[in-house]
């Protein structure tokens, strides 16, 4: 980690804020990816993008972790200008891939040595660098495995123990749960919940899976290039209020325009179901089912999810 | 000195230890060129008689130079299938993300590729003396040079190739169109005398002939009889061919900079 020490440190680096995004656009030919997003993001944080496919996450994610340049907007992390202090930047992200980043062939710590070099580091400190993250993610006893024949839970979090493995500040992760059952799952998120706290850095992931957003202290939800919300959980669902009720089945645009002269709601056909936020959603539920007993098949009501946050915000259904 | 190699020698070594582990690319990069060895050149034997050469060595021990260049050429080409894939969805992704600047990537993976070939080449030079090839120390080691140099030129020219493609499949199209010709008309197939006007001159402005010369001259240095020796000259083939590493490395380097993403 030597070589750490000899990178300067910028006067404009202030002590919370490690990312800071500016009107970012990005554009493929004639397709807008990133349409004028702007952010800030604080130390040890758990921080999501959230949002269907299609919706600049990959994009966002590619620009953050320097492998697309900045075309349109400033992004500063821990205080260097993405544009132009490239490798300063890159010293001190850690990046986990949607796609394995693990050679198969190699051993769990050979793929870690290497990753060790590539950051300049080698000998002893190496050694108990992966001999201390090995342990962390709770995969010791399979070091010398090859990746092959490790499951997709143990690979990702091989995936992390390297990508951590040079103490990096930020670590960013495009889609970690994809391809994991609900326990690895489980795991990856307990996983960076400790890697957040104990080694104080910010995790930033994109997700369109709501249950991994939840899990986040904060989400940014993005559509068609644009950051629509950001903020806590339960600080977006806030926004929806009251309760939300989903009428699934053969719903029509006349069922819902006679729900909403019945009872004062504005019900959203989206996804071939009709969508009602009320106050009281037990009450409402009750009366609408003895009001249309023929019409109404199947519903559901709870408190609000981000998928409702999304669902009122863009007006579009939030396809997985 | 230490921190900047460091990248370069993990690289490299990740290129051998994969190779090691799929055995099976061994024996694919060697046994075709082999089996095209003995079947080409004992079927064209009896045919062979190049105009201007009243008498000479047979068509196995012309073809023979050609065969180890053309081991050279697969190998070093395999060797760099891999950026294809890994650039975009494996390895290689968190490489490009890593504080080294594209110049030492590529420069490892050349030297990686460069070693592979040169490994598999020599395993083809022990059939040397089947030809009437004597090696001497010196000859032994210039020949190793050559064909050190002629691998970091064609693992270059592949990493040139496959920085800047989306498929494997793309790049197995390149393979065929470009690459398969540039060694049918290297010189190593057929000699130059006699063939019509545009081939010769195909054949003069192709680099790989005079990779091809240079390694015919450095592997008849000890040997009296010469196998067809009216090609370019020893400093020409030489001059070229280290031409052709510096272009094709700067041209990979280029490419995996502009292509990064």
């Amino acid at each position: 980690m030597e070589n750490l020490k000899i990178i300067r440190i910028p006067v404009q680096t202030t002590a919370d804020c490690l990312i800071e995004v500016e009107n970012l656009s990005h554009s493929y030919q004639t397709r807008r990816a990133l349409e004028n997003v702007s952010f800030d993001v604080s130390c040890g944080e758990i921080f999501g993008f959230l949002g269907p496919n299609g919706s600049g996450k990959t994009t966002l994610f590619r620009i953050l972790s320097t492998l697309i340049p900045v075309t349109s907007g400033t992004v500063r992390i821990l205080g260097y200008d993405l544009s132009t202090e490239v490798k300063a930047i890159r010293h001190r992200l850690g990046v986990v891939f949607q796609h394995p980043g693990l050679d198969v062939k190699l051993t769990v710590v050979e793929n870690l040595r290497h990753h060790g070099h590539l950051y300049g580091l080698s000998g002893k400190t190496l050694h108990h660098r992966i001999a201390e993250l090995l342990e962390q993610v709770g995969i010791s006893d399979r070091a010398t495995d090859r990746v092959e024949v490790l499951s997709g839970g143990l690979q990702r979090r091989v995936e992390l123990a390297k990508a951590m493995l040079h103490s990096p500040r930020v670590l960013l992760l495009d889609e970690p749960t994809s391809g994991l059952d609900v326990t690895a799952r489980r795991q990856l998120n307990d996983d960076l919940r400790v890697l957040a706290d104990t080694e104080n850095i910010l995790v930033l992931l994109t997700t369109h899976l709501l249950d991994d957003a939840e899990a986040c202290n904060r989400v940014g939800i993005l559509n068609n290039g644009s950051l629509v919300a950001i903020g806590a959980p339960d600080e977006l669902k806030a926004q929806v209020g009251g309760d939300v009720v989903r009428i699934e089945g053969e719903v029509s645009e006349r069922l819902s325009t006679a729900i909403a002269e019945k009872f004062s709601v504005s019900p959203v056909l989206t996804g071939g179901h009709l969508r009602v936020e009320c106050e009281r959603g037990h009450e409402f539920v009750r009366d609408l089912v003895a009001t249309f007993p023929n019409e109404i098949q199947t519903v559901r009501f709870g408190r609000p999810t981000l998928e409702d946050v999304f669902i009122k915000l863009t007006g579009n259904p939030f396809v997985q | 000195m230490r921190k900047m190699l460091l990248p370069i020698t993990t690289i490299w070594w990740r290129e051998i230890i994969r190779f090691y582990r799929q055995r099976s690319r061994l024996l694919s990069a060697i046994a075709q060129p082999l089996v095209f060895w003995i079947l080409i050149g004992s079927g064209l034997s009896a045919s062979f008689q190049p105009s201007g050469v009243v008498s000479g060595p047979g068509y196995i021990e012309y073809f023979y130079p050609g065969i180890v260049v053309l081991v050279l050429l697969f190998t070093s080409i395999f060797a760099t299938i891999s950026v294809v894939n890994d650039r975009r969805e494996g390895f290689l992704q968190g490489v490009l993300v890593a504080p080294v600047p594209r110049w030492r990537i590529v420069l490892a993976q050349a030297l990686g590729g460069t070693t592979l070939a040169l490994g598999q080449g020599v395993l083809l030079l022990i059939l040397a003396p089947i030809t009437g090839i004597r090696f001497g120390v010196a000859s032994l080691f210039i020949t190793l040079g050559v064909m050190g140099l002629l691998a970091f030129g064609l693992t270059n020219l592949g990493l040139l190739i496959a920085w800047r493609m989306d498929s494997t499949q793309g790049f197995h199209a390149i393979m065929n169109l470009l690459l398969i010709p540039i060694w049918l008309l290297s010189g190593a197939f057929f000699p130059s005398t006699g063939v019509p006007g545009w081939l010769a001159w195909t054949m003069k402005f192709n680099p790989l002939t005079y990779g091809l010369a240079a390694f015919r001259h450095s592997l008849y240095l000890d040997t009296t009889v010469k196998a067809f020796g009216d090609g370019p000259s020893w400093t020409l083939s030489m001059l070229i061919t280290s031409l052709f590493c510096v272009l094709t490395y700067v041209g990979a380097t280029f490419t995996a900079s502009a292509q990064a993403n």
